[in-house]
């Protein structure tokens, strides 16, 4: 194939409407006639609403509606396997903190938060079951994206008694919320039984097909336009509750209505990364060989829904050992239903493996990295297959160089800056390559330019820029020649922006488009002239497809305050080919920041009586700011894959999300000897004796 | 409002943040969080950085308001635009009217001396991308071509 195996570190293509405030994002499209929406969400995690008193709200000059479950109107809200369970007002039940109770309109925005603070909700609360540790309501879930939730090689509790070596622990790690910088908007207007949404999503022909269903409309009624995206992380996936109660409340009033969720509001019914506690077991010989490895994962999902946080997934393929156990068990509790977040169960997941890992290494006095080399998997264990590449030694071995790992002196509390303790700590990356159906048009204008048209995303992960890179590359044109289109269902569609997989299933179609036009261009053809591929969904067949990389963390840690500050982090990755080594290297250096957050910060706290979230704002949940992260890079260590897909891609936006939290919290050990397993490693975890 | 006399009728309690992007369609500035607490609203008035969100409308009457759509001139970027969009210093970019406002306000107070002291600085600008290495690295750029 005619492509570098590394893409040129081009500018992105919407760097400058981004830097001059130019891109429009949701909430940013002015249309004519538009109202306020504003949502009133409840304040008891589980019972019923008594009453809704709106008069007041009504009264106010400029209120146009107050919709309840009182007056809504009747709507399609239960989901099914590819949609979640929605809070649409259709009955008095509530369910979980926050969850949208009432929806007020205004003519301006000020008006419709004032209405929407006088409308008087009275409940009749029941006691809510608020931790996973106290619900009693448990189950295994059959399966996980497809995969069986649960797996059994071997014999792992007889391997497992018989090892010379055992760690049995458990982690556990705490309920996140994305928090994009941009709350989720919605714009709806109705024309007729037509259904226009601007919406902050990252999957156009979801929430096309979802309100469809709400609504019972025809699909091809609702047009979804989505041309940027101020972050999404996994929380934009999910077709929410606003979403309908926008078009809905258009509907009622006759106008185009704009809702955008307040930042409390960001903590309700829009997901979040359920709570996990996961108890690992390894058995070893005296040189480290793994026999056997038990991973059982227990996580929270919602009362009305399931959402199963894949921890144990990671643990099947990793490391060669030829007795494994990995189990998942959800609990419900009166919570809102969770979702995927960066990276979803690699991250919780590479956080309790790699930390194990970490404590088998001491506990057989060996070094950490030549631990995992003993364990390296040639091929994948769980299924046999052979890996279409991999490139995890020379991840290691470049990681290592970077952060200096032959300066680690492997005893704890063993090395000081003056008074302040040094820690050094690495941990194994790893995410699926995926790759799903994806459609694409590449058309050559008369005058010679050229358009990339897919219904994709750019959720700042360069999608503008990449495309363009791609097409440029394979007609053999300058970039400035070609531009992409995307974000409006009425382009050819593409999948949700979702698990890595985006880059390697619309970069397929891209490149299979532009190829053909390409070779019609060469036959004599004359433009204008378009080609359009329809690439089809590919999960692995003969090959066992993974990214890998290996992180690198230094800490220093104050031994009097237990304040942990991150001073470098170095992470190497091998995902294939790399189309745009800027823009790849930005989304590893940003995954490694989700690791500091998820490592040190993030965790958000449920009162144990009430349910209710105390600390819903970016005051009270802390997200990594400028001064957490010290010095960091990310290395692309070049992969060639003929088997992954016809580009050869396999995704970089997660990988940097895993093993990141692990490789800190082993330095937190290695600087102080103390063992957190419980995210995140605040002041006091460490002080206690 | 950027160098020009803009007159607006708005109630008391309009915020100047919604001022800006409900009333005189500069959407450039965002709304993260609305509680002073993210940074995505900042911008400058009479010179110096204001969280837009905490500050109402009619509290600024004749000052001058500088946001993210009046800090090129014509085609030509500011040298911090021009840093961001080399060092990508933004991945979504929805924070980054306010970084580059903040910086651009530390770089004319002289509070740009080493990147321990960019990153102390711009930490009131989150960024939730992670995209904080190559903000540190767009400041410094500028910081040592003009001085």
């Amino acid at each position: 194939m005619n492509l570098p195996l590394v893409g040129a570190a081009v500018d992105r293509a919407d760097g400058r409407v981004k830097v001059t405030g130019a891109a429009r994002y949701t909430a940013d499209v002015a249309l004519p006639n538009a109202a306020y929406a504003v949502m009133v969400t409840s304040e008891i995690a589980r019972g019923r609403i008594a009453s809704v008193d709106a008069v007041r709200a009504r009264s106010l000059q400029g209120v146009l509606a107050v919709l309840s479950y009182e007056n809504a109107p009747r709507v399609r809200a239960e989901g099914n396997d590819n949609a979640f369970a929605l809070s649409l007002l259709q009955d008095d039940r509530v369910r979980y903190d926050r969850e949208p109770v009432a929806v007020v309109v205004g003519e301006s925005l000020e008006r419709a938060h004032h209405a929407a603070s006088l409308v008087r909700i009275a409940y009749e609360a029941q006691a809510p079951v608020t931790s996973i540790e106290t619900s009693t309501d448990r189950y295994a879930p059959e399966e996980i994206f497809g995969h069986p939730a649960s797996v059994t090689r071997g014999d792992p509790e007889a391997a497992l008694s018989a090892a010379a070596i055992q760690v049995r622990r458990v982690y556990s790690t705490p309920v996140e919320h994305h928090n994009p910088m941009e709350p989720h908007a919605t714009i709806a207007s109705w024309d007729g039984d037509r259904l226009t949404v601007y919406d902050a999503t990252q999957g156009i022909t979801n929430v096309r097909k979802r309100l469809a269903a709400i609504f019972e409309i025809p699909v091809e009624n609702v047009r979804v336009i989505s041309s940027f995206l101020g972050g999404g992380f996994g929380g934009k996936g999910g077709v929410w509750s606003h979403v309908a109660l926008a078009a809905m409340a258009a509907r009622v009033v006759g106008r185009t209505v704009k809702l955008v969720l307040t930042r409390p509001q960001m903590f309700g019914s829009v997901g979040y990364r359920p709570r996990t506690i996961q108890a690992i077991a390894l058995g070893a010989d005296r040189d480290g060989r793994l026999s056997a490895i038990a991973h059982d994962v227990l996580s929270q999902t919602s009362v009305f829904d399931e959402f199963v946080e894949s921890s144990g997934l990671v643990t099947k393929m990793l490391y060669a050992a030829p007795n494994v156990r990995t189990t998942h068990t959800l609990a419900r509790v009166n919570a809102a239903t969770p979702t995927y977040m960066r990276a979803p169960g690699e991250a919780s997941g590479t956080f309790a493996l790699e930390s194990a890992m970490d404590e088998l290494a001491y506990a057989a006095g060996i070094d950490s990295i030549e631990l995992r080399l003993r364990n390296y998997a040639q091929t994948d264990p769980d299924d046999g297959k052979e890996f279409s590449s991999k490139h995890l030694r020379e991840c290691y071995a470049l990681g290592a160089e970077k952060i200096g790992w032959s300066e680690r002196d492997v005893r704890p509390r063993s090395m000081r800056n003056g008074r302040l303790l040094l820690g050094m700590g690495m941990a194994t990356a790893t995410y699926p390559a995926n790759r799903v159906s994806a459609s694409a048009v590449v058309r050559m204008e008369a005058d010679g330019s050229v358009v990339v048209r897919s219904g994709t995303q750019d959720l700042g992960t360069g999608s503008y820029t990449v495309y363009a890179q791609l097409a440029a590359t394979i007609l053999e044109l300058p970039l400035e020649r070609v531009r992409m289109e995307l974000g409006d269902t009425d382009l050819p569609p593409a999948p949700l922006s979702a698990g890595s997989w985006t880059a390697a299933s619309v970069g397929s179609a891209v490149y299979e488009a532009a190829s053909a036009l390409r070779d019609r261009l060469r036959k004599g053809e004359k433009a204008p002239l378009e080609a359009r591929a329809d690439a089809k969904a590919a999960w692995g067949g003969r090959y066992s497809t993974h990214a890998f990389g290996a992180q690198f963390a230094r800490v220093e840690v104050d031994p009097d305050l237990g304040e942990v500050r991150v001073r470098a982090m170095i992470g190497a990755f091998a995902a294939g080919r790399i189309l745009n080594r800027k823009t790849a290297r930005s989304q590893y250096l940003g995954g490694m920041v989700f690791g500091i957050g998820m490592a040190l910060h993030e965790e958000t706290r449920f009162d144990a009586s009430t349910g209710r979230i105390v600390n819903a704002n970016l005051a009270g949940y802390l997200v990594p700011v400028n001064a957490d992260v010290g010095s960091m890079e990310a290395y692309i260590v070049e992969e060639e894959d003929a088997h992954v897909n016809p580009i050869g891609v396999k995704g970089v936006g997660e990988l940097g999300a895993t093993g990141s939290a692990a490789a800190i919290a082993t330095a937190v050990f290695h600087a102080t000897g103390v063992r957190v397993r419980d995210l995140p490693i605040t002041p006091e975890k460490l002080l206690q004796p | 409002m950027n160098g020009e006399a803009r007159e607006l009728c708005v109630e008391p309690r309009v915020t100047l943040l919604d001022a800006l992007r409900e009333h005189l369609d500069l959407t450039g500035t965002k709304k993260g969080c609305d509680q002073g607490t993210c940074g995505a609203c900042t911008v400058l008035v009479d010179g110096r950085r204001v969280l837009s969100c905490l500050t109402l409308a009619v509290m600024h009457a004749g000052a001058s308001v500088t946001t993210i759509e009046g800090v090129a001139r014509g085609d030509a970027l500011h040298p911090v635009q021009d840093a961001f969009v080399e060092h990508d210093a933004f991945q979504c970019g929805y924070c980054t009217p306010g970084q580059i406002l903040c910086a651009i306000a530390l770089l004319q107070e002289g509070r740009t001396l080493d990147d321990a002291a960019i990153r102390e600085q711009m930490s009131g600008n989150l960024c939730r991308c992670g995209a904080y290495e190559n903000i540190v690295a767009a400041v410094r750029a500028v910081a040592e071509r003009t001085t």
